[in-house]
């Protein structure tokens, strides 16, 4: 139990549900006792009584039904003890395909928390907060320089939030220009987060095979483009892990046709200082901070989700926009950072306020930190560390393609047809040795497939200590393969019921259980 | 390079390894156009004291971070985070860790989402929340999508016209693609600040698909929830509950109770920073009925195979990932940390501390609407209020820049996005401000007329 002072009624509870006393934490309701608290509010219990006077009783509740009462040392107690079940970059190997888990330097969240900014009211009159502003207009300016576009919001707070402001904008643009084409093209190795932002922003998929190489060829492309199809959205490096080598052919056949070329910027990390997006001829690209620019990914986000396009599209971009305005009187020399919202042809906004900022602040540490030329040597580390582990696991998890890998793998194997073992049993098997698995399943043209993305802040080390536990899962699970079936085995739970959680889901805690 | 690991001698075995010379020869596949104009032109790198003494500097470029008597609000608030929030957030086993779809190795992450999902659904007293969204802006108009989806025949939405202009716009961006629903603003009610009841009754039929109230809303004010949601519903639709301030719900009447079917909203008030506008957390809660119709992620419970409690994601045929073009929403990332932030809080604060907080920020805001009347500083509307309040003035830009000079941000000018006000100030109190700082609010507004 985790209540070891008067764990009278906590321990009573559990005796009533005796399948629960073998978890190890329990849940923040069941530690709760009637009356503890965890803070102190000045005015206390008085306050509250005058505050339903001044209200009004028809206004108010009376209760927060079922609501936790705990100490400050409880609570501490509680989350901390959660934190213990997970796995986490810092601490373990995550080399979880198309997600970039790298490193995230501690100083980044050191900066965010400056009181500067962690303390600045996003309806500060902008004459305030100047530095804030100009951090934002700096990443703008360094995004746009390391993607090759022209002009950058930082507004949208995730990737799907950037496509969908991509999307919307190929559609106001059409739209200025008279007539809407309504498809756009994806091909069948996409992020599902493309298929969706599509239909959000009111577009039909049209979905593109890949070639027999794992790579879209601008002749199928030229097959399938129409007066109707407004755009092409693919990420590149695509999610098999290698560049679309074509892509400026790609580009050139869409622009020809009228249509644009959307890059999902997923795949960032690399790309930096290898090849720009706009050189490409992208017209639009998304941009994961979480990703290539380190911000944490916080068990599913906060992230942020810049968007960059080219001139052409500048004025479709959300809104508000940053810009200099020169000081009214004289003696200012530099002028003023403001916010631009009289945009007309903007798509609109995407959210309250300016976007992330706390990511922003992040990022921009870690562009200073690792400087043009570090952000190079980042993506060529990636990329070597991705081709090294394909090649050394060659033998028994050859690649899905033979194209050169850029910073991420995809890899396969025959260990159903050997001995019935599954991808998915050896992502559970990885959890006894402490690694994070790969992505699985996915890209879903691959059987079985196994996403490996070791990033460039992993040292050779651990890159051999992972090969040589997949060869050893390799062998146990021709060897004996019901010890791979059957994991995790090190860990305090076994292998979780996913199927049973969806039949009748149990979505919160109740009094009654 | 400090974040890198790899030696000299580490690269030079790795590519021996991989039959190459150089590490550039692994990107030679790359169209060499290509290669030859992507050096990034930026500063070269810097050590961790250049950084942090450079993005200092930038922190301290934000005067009005420190150093002023703030009563700014307006969908942002200012309250105070306890240590142990911070505490809790930053464990990098938490920060780290990325979506827990492996959830033997994520029971930390999907416990805490499983808690907030409950604290959400007990504060707006509705049976079901998510995991998370961005923030509230963005959540309302999910919501939207949201009703759209269980009543797919209705089309006309009617939205306060005392909801956040941002919320508003944001929403007009996440429905202009779809061309199918019809956005209608329904005016206010000028001495309440409230909706207009009868201008709502007018939208009240069978083309109506959802009304979109803010509670309280932009003005502070606590519309008359439970009649809008029966108005609502005599139309055969759906009631949606935005709160941008959800302190008001520990003491306020949950969404949930007065006929919300969706209640949604912004949650920085629990336990994140202003950060200047974000990240902060969206929230949305509904009904068992429509869970299948929700966006975003969810967590249930199960077992593991020795039959024990686990908690894991769940119902992810709703989303983008598994269904692609027929996903309930585009998310995927979402603000998971500042929802465990959230948890946090709200645990630390618990039942009465919740409470006592909500009642403090009425009784403060409260003495400082009296302390300006007592000034000559009338309240523009006489709906009740949580913890900000509209007072009527003549011009109030001007009024800011004078409180400004003497040190205190006064509030928010809302001519911009609502002009035929006539002059009008938003003020909002928490438990941040001190007696004594309201006092100095009323000393330079008066003064400054």
């Amino acid at each position: 139990m985790a209540v070891t002072d008067k764990a009278g009624a906590v321990a009573a509870s559990a005796a009533e549900r005796p399948d629960h006393t073998d978890n190890r934490v329990p849940l923040i309701f069941e530690e709760s006792s009637p009356g503890r608290r965890g803070v102190d509010a000045k005015g206390g219990a008085a306050s509250e009584e005058r505050a339903i006077a001044i209200l009004g009783d028809e206004l108010c509740r009376s209760e927060i039904e079922g609501f936790p009462e705990l100490s400050e040392p409880q609570v501490l107690r509680h989350f901390l003890r959660l934190s213990q079940l997970n796995f986490g970059q810092a601490l373990q190997f995550y080399p979880l395909g198309s997600c970039t888990m790298k490193y995230n330097p501690v100083l980044n969240d050191e900066m965010a928390a400056l009181p500067g900014f962690a303390g600045l009211h996003p309806s500060t009159p902008p004459r305030l907060a100047q530095g804030a502003i100009e951090l934002m207009a700096r990443m703008e300016a360094a995004l746009a320089e390391i993607s090759g576009m022209d002009a950058v919001s930082l507004a949208p707070a995730a990737g799907a939030q950037g496509e969908l402001a991509g999307l919307l904008m190929i559609r106001a643009w059409e739209e200025h220009r008279g007539k809407v084409r309504r498809k756009v093209i994806i091909p069948d190795t996409a992020h599902g987060t493309n298929p969706a932002s599509c239909t959000l922003a009111g577009f039909d998929v049209v979905v593109a095979p890949s070639g027999p190489r794992g790579y879209l060829e601008a002749s199928a492309i030229r097959g399938l483009l129409s007066d109707d199809v407004a755009a092409l959205m693919v990420t590149n490096p695509n999610t098999l892990g290698i560049f679309e080598p074509e892509i400026q052919e790609i580009a050139a056949a869409l622009h020809e046709r009228g249509a644009m070329l959307y890059l999902d910027g997923a795949n960032m990390n690399a790309l930096l200082g290898v090849a720009k997006p706009g050189d490409m001829g992208a017209d639009i690209v998304h941009i994961n901070l979480h990703k290539t620019f380190s911000t944490p990914h916080g068990g599913g986000g906060p992230g942020a989700g810049p968007v960059a396009v080219k001139r052409h599209l500048e004025p479709f971009l959300p809104y508000p926009r940053i810009v200099k305005r020169p000081a009214s009187g004289t003696g200012d020399r530099g002028g003023q950072w403001e916010f631009d919202y009289d945009r007309p042809l903007s798509i609109g906004r995407l959210r309250s306020f300016h976007g992330n900022f706390g990511m922003l602040v992040r990022a921009y540490t870690y562009i200073l930190a690792m400087g043009g030329d570090g952000l190079a040597a980042a993506s060529r580390h990636a990329i070597m560390n991705a081709a090294y582990v394909r090649k050394r696991l060659e033998e028994h998890f050859p690649s899905a393609t033979a194209e050169p890998t850029m910073h991420e793998c995809v890899l396969t194997h025959d260990l159903d047809q050997r001995s019935g073992v599954s991808t998915l049993d050896i992502a559970k098997r990885l959890l006894d040795f402490g690694v994070h698995p790969p992505t699985i399943y996915f890209p879903l043209v691959v059987h079985g497939a196994l996403m490996i993305e070791p990033t460039e802040t992993e040292s050779r080390e651990t890159l051999e200590s992972f090969i040589a536990t997949m060869e050893q899962i390799y062998a146990e699970a021709i060897e004996n393969p019901e010890t791979v079936k059957a994991a995790p085995h090190a860990l305090k739970l076994r292998r979780i019921d996913e199927v049973t959680a969806a039949r009748r889901p149990i979505l919160r805690w109740t009094r009654e259980g | 390079m400090r974040f890198i690991p790899h030696t000299e001698a580490d690269v030079a075995a790795m590519l021996q390894t991989l039959g190459v010379a150089h590490i550039d020869d692994l990107i030679a596949h790359v169209p060499e156009n290509l290669r030859n104009s992507a050096a990034i032109k930026l500063a070269a790198g810097r050590t961790e004291a250049e950084v942090a003494a450079e993005v200092s500097a930038l922190a301290a470029g934000n005067r009005g971070a420190a150093g002023f008597i703030s009563f700014l609000g307006g969908g942002y608030y200012r309250h105070y985070v306890p240590a142990a929030v911070r505490a809790i957030t930053a464990r990098a086993e938490f920060a780290t860790s990325y979506t827990p779809y492996q959830p033997e190795v994520s029971q930390g992450t999907t416990q805490a989402i499983f808690e907030f999902q409950t604290l959400i659904a007990q504060l707006t007293g509705l049976d079901v929340a998510n995991a998370s969204m961005y923030d509230g802006a963005s959540a309302a108009a999910e919501a939207i999508l949201m009703a759209h989806r269980v009543l797919p025949k209705r089309h006309v939405v009617a939205i306060s016209r005392a909801l956040w202009p941002d919320y508003r716009a944001t929403i007009r961006t996440y429905l202009s693609a779809l061309g199918t629903l019809k956005l209608v603003e329904v005016p206010l009610e000028s001495a309440s600040g409230m909706i207009d009841l009868s201008a709502l009754e007018g939208l009240a039929n069978d083309e109506l698909l959802c009304t979109v109230t803010g509670y309280p809303n932009a003005f502070g004010v606590i519309e008359p929830l439970g009649q809008i949601a029966d108005m609502t519903h005599r139309a055969g639709a759906l009631a949606i509950a935005v709160t941008a301030e959800p302190l008001a719900l520990g003491l306020l009447k949950p969404p949930g109770a007065l006929g919300a079917d969706i209640a949604v909203g912004e949650g920085q008030s629990f336990g994140m920073p202003l950060q200047f506008g974000g990240p902060g957390l969206g929230f949305i809660a509904g009904r068992t009925a429509h869970v299948r119709q929700m966006p975003g992620r969810l967590v249930g419970q199960t077992r593991d195979s020795a039959g024990r409690r686990a908690y894991c994601l769940t119902l992810a045929t709703r989303e983008q990932h598994i269904r692609r073009e027929r996903a309930t929403s585009n998310i995927c990332t979402n603000h998971s940390l500042c929802a465990l932030a959230a948890t946090a809080y709200l645990s630390l604060m618990g039942r009465q501390g919740l409470r006592e907080l909500a009642a403090r920020n009425v009784e403060l805001a409260h003495q400082a609407q009296k302390a300006l009347e007592g000034a000559g500083m009338r309240r523009r509307f006489s709906g009740q209020y949580f913890n900000e309040f509209v007072v009527a003035v003549d011009n109030p830009e001007a009024m800011l820049e004078v409180a400004e000079k003497h040190g205190v941000l006064a509030g928010l000018a809302l001519d911009r996005d609502y002009p035929d006000l006539g002059g009008a100030l938003l003020i909002s109190v928490t438990e941040m401000n001190t007696p004594g700082e309201i006092e100095r609010l009323c000393d330079v507004l008066a003064g400054g007329r």
